[in-house]
């Protein structure tokens, strides 16, 4: 299912017009997207489709709004401010910010120009786009990795793992910091060896500061119902804290900080 | 003015030992005493200690009555005896294990009349809970003495009975106890009532050699009645074999003559508010002096404010079901303002502001005291971090931006009930209510009709005719509106306020002030939002008007998109700012009774339910009967961008413009947050210090699930405590009726996904 990942071509680059890209909303939060609170721009567009998406109403990019650069920086500016004040910064998440890595890029780089935090939260699908320039931009990576077993990855969300692992490698040789952001879904991640394996992988590298497990959560559901498409795991139970810990722990015995 | 009175003579040696400083001693002045005496705290709570076994016995004997006053209404009332200083045999609840003593009648929950404010209001009151009222009560106010309530009446014009009526001016305080006055208590503590007696006498000496012009006799006139009051107190007190007519000696003393001043005030006067004052650091200079004395250890003076909170939590009123209706549950505002910054830089911030929070750990989250945090930025990390953290786990907890406050009032200002700053013992205030500015831009389009009613209540105006309103047309109607609002709202004020002075003044609280006192006159706002979002929808998109067939606009239609205030875009916040700008312009047009400053607030309290409810359709596409916002907050659901952008909207709002507070209530998911409970307090903290950096004024914060309020709704027996704040108090959840409780969850809450 990757469809939407062709689209990325039509990225409006005008030769005279200011930079765009296709955006679906901003909000600022607190604590879940980054340290402090953040201004969080969602960007339209992601070349995945995994089945535990709470937004999937951020799946096309031409659901979103054409935006520029410079709209987008008016807007962070309004909050530069408090984000320094509040302790927090800017996070670009989606959709997938890669899919429209010259816009993705050249915010980064504009947020970093005006003394503010930057985090990208990804799902190093497509690492390769991520200029190292873009990732010199970037204080801090929030990677999904959505499972370690490249048949349940497919699985869940159409794409293969490999290309995410390779860009945690690349992000460990540029000793960006990294979040690991790890959903955990009754059924689907919960299988031990899976995360021990994942383990041991995040354990072999050195920029990993923290493991969030997330226990899979069915909020986003009412979006499908808006959209009028089927929410393909509507029945899987969310985990209970029982579970969410022993993952935490499975972790955290490779030297990780779980959380 | 402060007068100074004999030094050094009769000085209370032993009450007073070891404490520093010379001007307080020499007049009344607590601040000074403070200064010159506290210990900053700049740690965090590890020292804090549990609930003593003492302490859960007394607090269980009267919290088992509570479920029983929930059930009927009020648990009971002595119908027959009017109220006063000295009207009640002691009473207590645990006379062998309480550390603090005094009831405001001889039994607990026991509420007693106070007609003063208005007999009519006592009657309904009674009759509502299936009492009779008194018939010497009734031969007595209805035929000898007059009250506050009568003469408002009798001065009132048509107009003003129009416009209370129509629910454009309301809540006045004209049938009960006006409020918002906080006797500086502390001065019972530091000084004894003799001393007290003995500088009043010599303000009121002053006075001797003015003419006795009218304004002059009647200042004559109070002082002879605060001394009375004063010696009251100290025959109230007696009778609980308490001598407050010296200075407190001890940590123990000074909680209870402090607490005794308090419960004078609330056995004469059934005030709105009745606030404490800022009192934790002022006690905190006893309890570290017993505490270096090896008198107390900590576990001690923790019980000690333990058994005060009880206290303070157990004060009752006898009021209507109406009023309940409108302010939700029994509140009586017993706001404590802890923290803040001294103008010398030090954090007010000590042992004892911390023994406050605690409490609601010790005893369990409840909504009165109504604990008020002055926050800035500077408090101390450890203080901010438990102030987060109490807020997270209880949600009862207020902050108010000492940074705004303290060049303005001092760093001895106290919030009055839940945002108005006054200078303790210097400053008072009128307290004004509010009114309604979304129906008012109803009345512009109507040319000063009712929209519900069809009546005339304002004088004529042209109305507005066209299919779409105009925004130039629209705002020159408002305009006008507003000038004739503003001249009767003030008006109406003076009024009310003659009249509370001559038949309910305020005897004790106000001979815990200096004289002369310095009064604001406290107009306020609501429908902020409301009026706001609908001058932006027919600026920005279009509006069409429907109308009866009297030729009345009775709803509207929104063509297109507004931006809404509450999003951080100053498109929509502007037109709040210049609508609060305004009408403060407007109302310091008319002259006040006693030349009290005017000021405005922007806040509901939870009333914005009752206002919603008796205000039309409004071009901003909110129903006809829908809740208003509260308080300053952005209409729920409109401020999309999470609680900062929301938060940064209201913070936009001026407060020198709006120096009776403006209010901003928020709702917060825990993993709204932050994943994991760690991290919550720090970025909550966060949150707060960037808020009050740029401006904002007051946050109440709740930290809650929406669900959690869905299922209390469904089993209220499940969550007796359930404590949220609402527009600048503390209300049990459980307590408020059903259509208030629904406005709650339809509330935004900013959580993450």
């Amino acid at each position: 299912m990757n469809t939407a990942a062709t689209s990325a071509s039509r990225q409006a680059v005008p030769a005279t017009g200011p930079l765009t890209g296709r955006v679906h909303s901003w909000d600022l939060s607190t604590g879940v997207d980054g340290p402090g609170t953040r201004f969080v721009l969602f960007v339209s567009g992601c070349p995945l489709r995994c089945l535990y998406c709470a937004n999937p109403d951020t799946w096309h990019m031409r659901d979103g709004r054409e935006t520029s650069v410079g709209k987008v920086m008016g807007e962070i500016e309004k909050y530069r401010g408090f984000l320094t004040t509040a302790g927090g910064g800017v996070t670009i998440t989606g959709g997938e910010p890669l899919l429209q890595p010259a816009f993705t890029g050249s915010l980064l780089h504009r947020c970093k120009e005006a003394g503010l935090r930057t985090a990208l939260d990804t799902s190093g699908f497509l690492g390769t786009r991520a200029s190292d320039e873009l990732i010199a931009d970037t204080d801090l990576v929030l990677l999904d990795i959505k499972s370690f077993d490249a048949t349940t990855y497919r699985r869940l969300t159409g794409g293969p793992l490999a290309p995410t692992l390779n860009f945690a490698t690349r992000l460990d040789r540029l000793a960006v910091p990294v979040y690991i952001r790890y959903v955990l879904v009754p059924g689907w991640t919960d299988d031990p060896s899976a995360v021990d394996a994942l383990g041991a992988f995040l354990a072999g590298l050195s920029n990993v500061d923290r493991v969030d497990v997330l226990p899979f959560h069915k909020l986003g559901a009412h979006k499908y119902d808006a959209l009028g498409i089927d929410f393909p795991l509507r029945d899987t139970p969310v985990p209970d804290p029982e579970l969410t810990e022993r993952v935490r722990e499975q972790f955290r015995e490779h030297g990780l900080r779980a959380l | 003015m402060t007068v100074a009175t004999r030094p050094d003579v009769d000085a209370p040696a032993e009450a007073w030992r070891g404490f520093a400083g010379r001007r307080w001693r020499e007049r009344i002045d607590v601040r000074d005493f403070i200064q010159a005496n506290y210990t900053p705290y700049e740690g965090g709570s590890e020292f804090l200690t549990g609930p003593t076994e003492r302490t859960l016995a007394v607090w269980h004997k009267v919290s088992a009555l509570f479920p029983e006053e929930r059930r009927k209404g009020i648990l009971d009332v002595d119908t027959a005896t009017p109220s006063t200083i000295t009207s009640h045999a002691p009473g207590y609840i645990d006379r062998e294990r309480e550390l603090i003593v005094g009831l405001q009648t001889d039994a607990p929950l026991k509420r007693a009349i106070m007609p003063n404010g208005g007999l009519r209001m006592v009657e309904n009151g009674l009759r509502a809970y299936g009492y009779e009222p008194d018939p010497f009560v009734t031969k007595v106010f209805g035929t000898y003495r007059k009250t506050h309530n009568d003469g408002v009446f009798d001065a009132y014009t048509p107009e003003m009975r129009a416009a209370r009526k129509a629910g454009i001016i309301t809540g006045l305080p004209d049938a009960y106890g006006r409020g918002r006055i906080i006797g500086d208590y502390r001065r019972v503590a530091l000084y004894g009532t003799d001393r007290l007696i003995e500088a009043k006498r010599a303000e009121r000496a002053l006075l001797d050699s003015r003419p006795s012009a009218p304004h002059v006799i009647r200042d004559r006139e109070e002082l002879a009645e605060q001394i009375r009051a004063l010696r009251e107190l100290a025959r109230m007190a007696a009778s609980y074999g308490r001598d407050v007519t010296r200075p407190a000696s001890t940590a123990h003393e000074a909680v209870q003559w402090l607490y005794l001043g308090f419960l004078a005030a609330v056995k004469e006067q059934n005030g709105a508010a009745m606030s404490l004052g800022r009192t934790s650091s002022f006690l905190d200079v006893y309890f570290q002096r017993d505490l270096d004395e090896g008198r107390i250890d900590e576990a001690q003076a923790q019980e000690l404010i333990d058994d005060f909170v009880i206290k303070l939590r157990i004060v009752r009123f006898l009021r209507t079901p109406e009023y309940d209706q409108l302010f939700s549950g029994d509140p009586t505002w017993v706001t404590e303002s802890i923290g803040g910054i001294g103008t010398d830089g030090r954090t007010l911030v000590t042992r004892s502001s911390f023994r406050f929070l605690q409490t609601l750990y010790n005893l369990g989250p409840a909504p009165e005291p109504n604990l008020t945090v002055l926050w800035s930025p500077q408090l101390p990390e450890g203080f901010k971090r438990f102030c987060a953290q109490v807020s997270i786990d209880t949600s009862s907890i207020q902050y108010e931006s000492d940074d705004l406050m303290r060049p303005r009032t001092g760093d001895d200002t106290a919030i009055a009930c839940c945002v108005s700053a006054m200078a303790v013992g210097r400053q008072m205030q009128f307290f004004g209510a509010r009114v309604n500015l979304a129906k008012a831009l109803l009345y512009a389009i109507n040319g000063g009709r009712d929209e519900m009613t069809g009546e005339q209540v304002a004088p004529e105006m042209p109305a507005l005719t066209g299919e779409y309103l105009g925004y130039e047309e629209l705002t020159a109607a408002y305009d006008r509106m507003l000038d004739w609002l503003a001249k009767t709202y003030v008006n109406t004020l003076n009024v009310i306020h003659y009249m509370h002075d001559k038949y309910a003044y305020e005897r004790i609280e106000m001979a815990l002030h200096n004289h002369p006192v310095h009064r604001y006159m406290a107009c306020g706002i609501a429908g902020l939002s409301v009026a706001a979002d609908s001058l932006s929808a027919v600026k920005y998109a279009r509006v069409k008007v429907i109308r009866d067939d009297t030729g009345l606009a009775v709803d509207y239609r929104v063509e297109g998109e507004y931006p809404a205030y509450g999003n951080n875009d100053d498109r929509a916040d502007g037109l709040a700012v210049d609508l609060v700008e305004s009408f403060m312009a407007k109302v310091r047009k008319h002259p006040t009774y006693r030349d009290a400053e005017h000021t405005q607030s922007v806040l509901t309290i939870t009333s914005n339910v009752v206002y919603g409810r008796h205000t039309g359709n409004t071009p901003d596409g909110r129903r006809a009967g829908q809740p208003f916002a509260p308080g300053a907050n952005p209409m729920n659901g409109r401020d999309r961008h999470g609680v900062v952008a929301s938060a940064l909207s209201v913070a936009k709002l001026p407060y020198e413009e709006a120096r009776d507070g403006i209010s901003l209530t928020t709702t917060i998911t825990p993993e709204g947050l932050g994943h994991n409970p760690t991290e919550r307090a720090g970025n909550l903290v966060g949150i707060l210090d960037g808020y009050m950096t740029f401006g904002g004024f007051h946050m109440n914060v709740n930290v809650l699930h929406r669900a959690t309020l869905e299922d209390a709704m469904e089993h209220p027996e499940k969550y007796p405590e359930l404590t949220i704040r609402v527009s600048g108090y503390a209300v049990n959840f459980v307590r408020l009726t059903r259509e208030q409780q629904l406005d709650v969850i339809s509330r935004t809450f900013h959580g993450s996904l």
